[in-house]
C-alpha cells in the first residue's frame, strides 16, 4: 500500500508540470494583458509599461516560465495587491473555513444520497424512485447562486430560522478556541455549545446549497449501482440464506454498490472547489471563495492563478485518496 | 387467410410505433425538453416582439415593482421590466452557449480525431495534454481563463468553450480508435483514400451521434457556466440583461424580501439548461441507442 502511494504520488509529477505550463499560459499567452488590469483601462503606456517591466513581462516567455517556476518552488504564489499581503499568507488565513464549507457540503452529501439512491433502487419504479429521478435532474440543472439566494430568501428573510448570511459566526458569539480552525469541530472539541450552535446554524445553508448538485449526481449514480448489484447471483444468495432484507441491501448489497459513487463524490470535489467560490461569495463565507471573487472584482490576477493550480493539486490528491478508499471498502482491488 | 390478412396489415403499424423517432416524440419528458428550448428560441428571436418593454430602459419611478399585471415578472431597482429583461436574456445565453460548445467541438473533435486515428506519440502528446486540463475543477479554469482575458462576453464565450474542449477530444479519440480499424475504413484506405479523407468521410459521420448527443447536453451546462461566470463579474456586464448578471444584481435586495428580481432569471437558467438536457436524454435514444440511459 505505501509503495502505491508513493508511486501513484510520483506518478502525479508530470500531471503537475503540465498543471503548471497550462497555468502559466493561461495567464500569459491568452489575449488580456495582466498589466493592462493592473493599470486600469485608464492607465498611459508609460504606466502599463513599468508595471510590465515590475513583473517581468518584459522577458522573454522562457525566462518569464523559469521565474514563475522557481518562485512556485520557494512556495511564493505571488502578491495580492489588493489585500496588500502575499497570496499564500491570505490563502492560509483563509483555508480552514473553505474547508469547513467542503467536508460539510460532502458529508450532507452523503448522508443524503447514499441512503436516498439505495432506496430508490429497492423501490424501483415507485413514486420516491420518480420523485429522486426529478429531483436529481433538476438539481444538477439549478445554478448555485440563484439557489443560495432563494435558500436566504426562505429560511432567513421569510422564515427567520436562519441566521444572517454573514459569516461563519453571530458578531455577538466569540469564536471557538482555536485548534483545527474548523469552528464547528473546535466547538465540540473546547465544549462551547454557544459557538457550536451559531457555527452551526451559520454552516447549514452554505453547505446545504453546496452539496445540492453533489447530492443530485451521487443519488442518482447511487440507484444506478444499486439497481446493477441487487441483480446479482450473490444477493439472491444472500436472501436464500435467510438473511433478513436490510441486511442483504445494506451489507451485501451497499458495499459492493458504493464505489461508482465515491468515485463521483471525488470528481465532484473539483466541482465543490468552483461552487465555494459562489456560495461564499453570496453567503459572505471569509474563505478562499470569497477572497477569489474579490481577487476578480479588484481584478488581481495573482491570487486567481494560484487557486487555479492549487485546486488541479488538490483535486489530483483527492482522486488519489478516492482509489485509496477503493482498496479499503473493496479488497478485490489490489494497489499495484 | 382473414388472420394472414390481419397480420399483414397490423405490421406497418408496429414497425412505425417502434421508429425511434415516433418513441422519441411519444415520450413526454422529452418532449417537454423540445418545448423548453423551442420557447427559448423563440424568445431569443423574436424578443422585440415578446417583450413589452425596452429591457434596457430605466423608469425610476417604477422601481421594484412586485409582479402584476403591468409587469409579469415586476421590476428591478432601475424600474426597468425584469419580464423583458428574461426574454432579452435568451438573445444572450444561448448564442453565447452556442458558441462556447462551437469551440469545444471545433477544437476537441479535430484534436481527438487526429489522436485516435495516428495513435502513438501524437495521440500520447494530445490525449495527456487533454487530461491536464481535466485536471483543472472546470469553473476554476473558466474563471481564470476568463479573468485573465479580461470580462466580458467574448471572454466567457472562449473560457467555457475551453473547459469542454477535453471532453469533445475524448469522446472523438474514442470513437476514432474503435472505427478506425473497421472494415469500411479499411476498404477506403486499400483504394487510395488520404488520411484526411478517410477521417473526413468515413469516421465523422460515424461518430457524429454521440457528439451531437453531447454537444446538446453540452449547451445548457454552457449556459449554466457563462451564467456562473457574468454571475461572478467575468462574464458579460451590466447593463446588458443576462440571466447571471441579473441574479447578481439582484441579489442585494433579496435579503429585504424583493425576490422577482432574482427568481425569474434563475427560473430561465433553470429551465433552458434542463430543455438542453432532456432534449439531449431524448436525441440519444433515437441517435445513439446502444448509449441510452433507460
Amino acid at each position: 500500500m505505501f509503495t502505491y502511494v508513493v508511486r501513484r504520488l510520483l506518478g502525479t509529477i508530470p500531471a503537475l508540470a503540465g498543471v503548471v505550463v497550462i497555468t502559466f499560459i493561461v495567464s500569459r499567452v491568452l489575449p488580456g494583458d495582466p498589466a493592462v488590469m493592473i493599470a486600469g483601462e485608464q492607465a498611459t503606456p508609460d504606466v502599463i509599461n513599468k508595471i510590465r517591466v515590475e513583473l517581468g513581462m518584459d522577458k522573454p516567455l522562457y525566462v518569464q516560465f523559469w521565474r514563475y517556476l522557481v518562485q512556485l518552488l520557494h512556495g511564493n504564489l505571488g502578491f495580492a495587491w489588493h489585500t496588500g499581503h502575499p497570496v499564500a499568507s491570505d490563502f492560509a488565513v483563509r483555508f480552514p473555513a473553505t474547508l469547513e464549507l467542503t467536508l460539510a457540503s460532502i458529508f450532507i452529501a452523503v448522508l443524503v444520497s447514499i441512503p436516498v439512491g439505495v432506496y430508490a433502487a429497492t423501490k424501483k419504479e415507485s413514486i420516491f424512485d420518480h420523485l429522486t429521478r426529478v429531483f436529481s435532474l433538476v438539481g444538477a440543472c439549478t445554478p448555485i447562486f440563484w439557489l443560495g439566494l432563494i435558500l436566504i430568501y426562505i429560511f432567513y428573510a421569510k422564515l427567520g430560522w436562519a441566521p444572517a448570511p454573514l459569516g461563519r459566526i453571530s458578531q455577538s458569539v466569540n469564536p471557538p478556541t482555536h485548534i483545527t480552525g474548523l469552528y464547528v469541530l473546535d466547538s465540540l472539541l473546547s465544549g462551547d455549545m454557544v459557538a457550536l450552535k451559531s457555527s452551526l446554524g451559520h454552516l447549514l445553508l452554505p453547505a446545504l446549497c453546496l452539496s445540492t448538485s453533489t447530492m443530485a449526481i451521487a443519488s442518482r449514480m447511487m440507484r444506478a449501482s444499486m439497481l446493477e448489484v441487487l441483480s446479482q447471483d450473490y444477493m439472491r444468495t444472500a436472501r436464500a440464506k435467510g438473511l433478513p432484507e436490510r441486511q442483504v441491501v445494506y451489507k451485501h448489497g451497499l458495499k459492493n454498490a458504493v464505489i461508482p459513487t465515491l468515485t463521483i463524490l471525488g470528481l465532484q470535489f473539483g466541482y465543490l472547489l468552483g461552487g465555494a467560490v459562489i456560495t461564499e461569495t453570496i453567503f459572505a463565507w471569509p474563505g478562499i471563495g470569497s477572497y477569489i471573487t474579490q481577487s476578480i472584482l479588484a481584478t488581481d490576477y495573482n491570487p486567481i492563478q494560484a487557486f487555479t493550480l492549487i485546486s488541479a493539486v488538490i483535486f489530483s490528491l483527492v482522486n488519489l485518496g478516492v482509489e485509496l478508499v477503493w482498496a479499503m471498502i473493496d479488497p478485490r482491488i489490489r494497489l499495484q | 387467410m382473414n388472420a394472414s390478412l390481419q397480420i399483414q396489415h397490423a405490421r406497418p403499424v408496429v414497425r412505425w410505433r417502434r421508429h425511434p423517432v415516433v418513441k422519441v416524440l411519444r415520450n413526454p419528458v422529452t418532449m417537454l425538453g423540445l418545448l423548453l428550448v423551442v420557447v427559448w428560441l423563440f424568445c431569443g428571436v423574436f424578443a422585440p416582439l415578446v417583450a413589452p418593454y425596452n429591457p434596457d430602459q430605466p423608469n425610476v419611478s417604477a422601481a421594484l415593482q412586485a409582479p402584476g399585471i403591468h409587469h409579469l415578472f415586476g421590476t428591478d431597482n432601475y424600474g426597468r421590466d425584469v419580464f423583458s429583461r428574461v426574454v432579452y436574456g435568451a438573445r444572450i445565453s444561448i448564442p453565447t452557449s452556442l458558441v462556447a460548445v462551437a469551440i469545444s467541438f471545433g477544437i476537441g473533435v479535430p484534436l481527438g480525431a487526429v489522436a485516435g486515428y495516428y495513435g502513438g506519440t501524437v495521440s500520447a502528446v494530445i490525449m495527456r495534454g487533454m487530461d491536464m486540463l481535466l485536471a483543472f475543477p472546470s469553473l476554476v479554469l473558466a474563471m481564470a481563463i476568463a479573468a485573465a482575458m479580461g470580462p466580458g462576453l467574448r471572454s466567457a464565450m472562449i473560457a467555457v468553450g475551453i473547459v469542454g474542449v477535453p471532453e469533445y477530444a475524448r469522446l472523438m479519440y474514442g470513437q476514432t480508435m474503435s472505427l478506425r480499424s473497421r472494415e469500411f475504413v479499411e476498404a477506403s484506405a486499400t483504394f487510395g483514400s488520404t488520411n484526411r479523407a478517410i477521417v473526413m468521410k468515413h469516421i465523422l459521420p460515424n461518430a457524429l451521434a454521440p457528439l451531437i448527443v453531447n454537444a446538446t447536453i453540452g449547451l445548457g451546462f454552457a449556459i449554466l457556466t457563462a451564467a456562473s461566470l457574468s454571475f461572478l463579474g467575468l462574464g458579460v456586464q451590466p447593463p446588458t440583461a443576462e440571466w447571471g448578471d441579473m441574479i447578481s444584481e439582484g441579489s442585494q435586495y433579496i435579503v429585504t424580501g424583493d425576490w422577482w428580481m432574482v427568481t425569474f432569471p434563475g427560473l430561465a437558467i433553470a429551465t433552458s439548461t434542463l430543455g438542453f438536457n432532456l432534449l439531449g436524454d431524448g436525441l440519444r435514444d433515437i441517435l445513439d441507442p446502444r448509449q441510452s440511459s433507460e
